[in-house]
């Protein structure tokens, strides 16, 4: 049962990850979880200030319900598929430029030192959290999907819009780590 | 039925993603300073498994449970609004270390900072579409 409990491997994970692209297929669905973000502007009434909003809901049903097992799933695992304040085997090169940053206690799945409230509502927890949030939504709508259904999905089913959509993520990752987020952690 | 397959099929995703520390904040950062294979590994067996079953269902052209042809992923041949939005989207993304897909599964796990991440990103999405018809696609 041990290995029910450590972390598992990318060869194994990875692939599972990558069975749900034809088992959505197969369910009558599509494997992306982004399109929810429009979903929830619907189900809180943004229908009724702009009609981009007024969806189908029962066309969307499927993702939506996708994304409550999701939150199920996150809890499953880390209440009884997991043991209780493990660290992740980051390599010691990672660990250093975390430290770097100012963000010394890289125990545990999350950096403690960021996910917490008090952190959350200080200036430069709005800027990483709250504005990172918004260009998360922003984004990957304008780009029409997001890691899942760009990358993995979109990919799978080799899409050219997916590449140069991955591609740009990757950008912005980079930017985001090398500049922005240096300049908004570094004391 | 057929909703709790959806469930079920979201309960599978969101276990595999905490088990893979694919949610980690630490492991995007290292991921985006090339300190690690692992999320690498993650991601290319994961495309390479999907294409290699999307190919058999195209092959066979069966019908989904539904009854109805499968919905195989065809993304409109844009190439500035991919390209744009991929970079604001992956600001964000190496900001608050989660993708949507991690963002639901952390709210699961109990890091309930990320609900706000959660809002902000409807807010971002809510945005985009009010001002959809004039962004260059």
């Amino acid at each position: 049962m041990e290995f029910i409990f450590s972390p598992w491997p990318w060869y194994v994970t990875g692939p599972l990850i990558g069975l749900l692209v034809p088992l959505m297929l197969i369910l009558g669905s599509s494997f992306g979880v982004s399109g929810n973000l429009e979903t929830i502007c619907s189900l809180v009434g943004a229908g009724k200030v702009s009609d981009y909003f007024k969806l189908d809901l029962k066309r969307r049903m499927p993702s939506l319900l996708f994304v409550i097992g999701a939150i199920i799933g996150g809890f499953i695992a880390a209440n009884w598929l997991s043991i209780e304040n493990y660290s992740i085997a980051l390599s010691s090169d990672a660990i250093n430029s975390i430290q770097s940053l100012g963000v010394f206690d890289t125990t545990g799945l999350q950096p403690s030192e960021l996910f917490n409230w008090e952190f959350l509502f200080s200036v430069n927890g709005f800027l990483l959290f709250c504005f990172g949030g918004f260009l998360i939504g922003f984004g990957t709508r304008y780009a029409g999907g997001c890691t899942s259904g760009h990358s993995i999905s979109g990919l799978s089913n080799l899409q050219l819009t997916s590449l140069i959509a991955s591609i740009g993520f990757f950008i912005g990752g980079l930017i985001s780590t090398h500049f922005l987020i240096p300049l908004i952690l570094t004391p | 039925m057929k909703n709790i397959l959806y469930v079920f099929s979201g309960v599978i995703f969101g276990i595999v993603m905490f088990k893979s520390e694919a949610i980690s904040w630490f492991r995007i950062q290292e991921m985006f300073r090339f300190q690690a294979f692992h999320m690498y590994g993650i991601m290319g067996s994961a495309v390479v498994v999907g294409a290699s079953f999307v190919a058999v269902l195209r092959r066979l052209g069966m019908n989904s449970i539904t009854g109805e042809p499968m919905k195989f992923s065809e993304k409109k041949k844009l190439y500035k609004s991919p390209l744009i939005g991929g970079v604001i989207f992956g600001l964000g993304w190496a900001m608050t270390g989660a993708c949507p897909g991690p963002l639901f599964v952390n709210v699961g796990a109990g890091y309930s900072v990320m609900l706000v991440v959660i809002g902000f990103a409807a807010l971002g999405a809510f945005v985009h579409g009010l001002i959809a018809h004039r962004l260059p696609r």
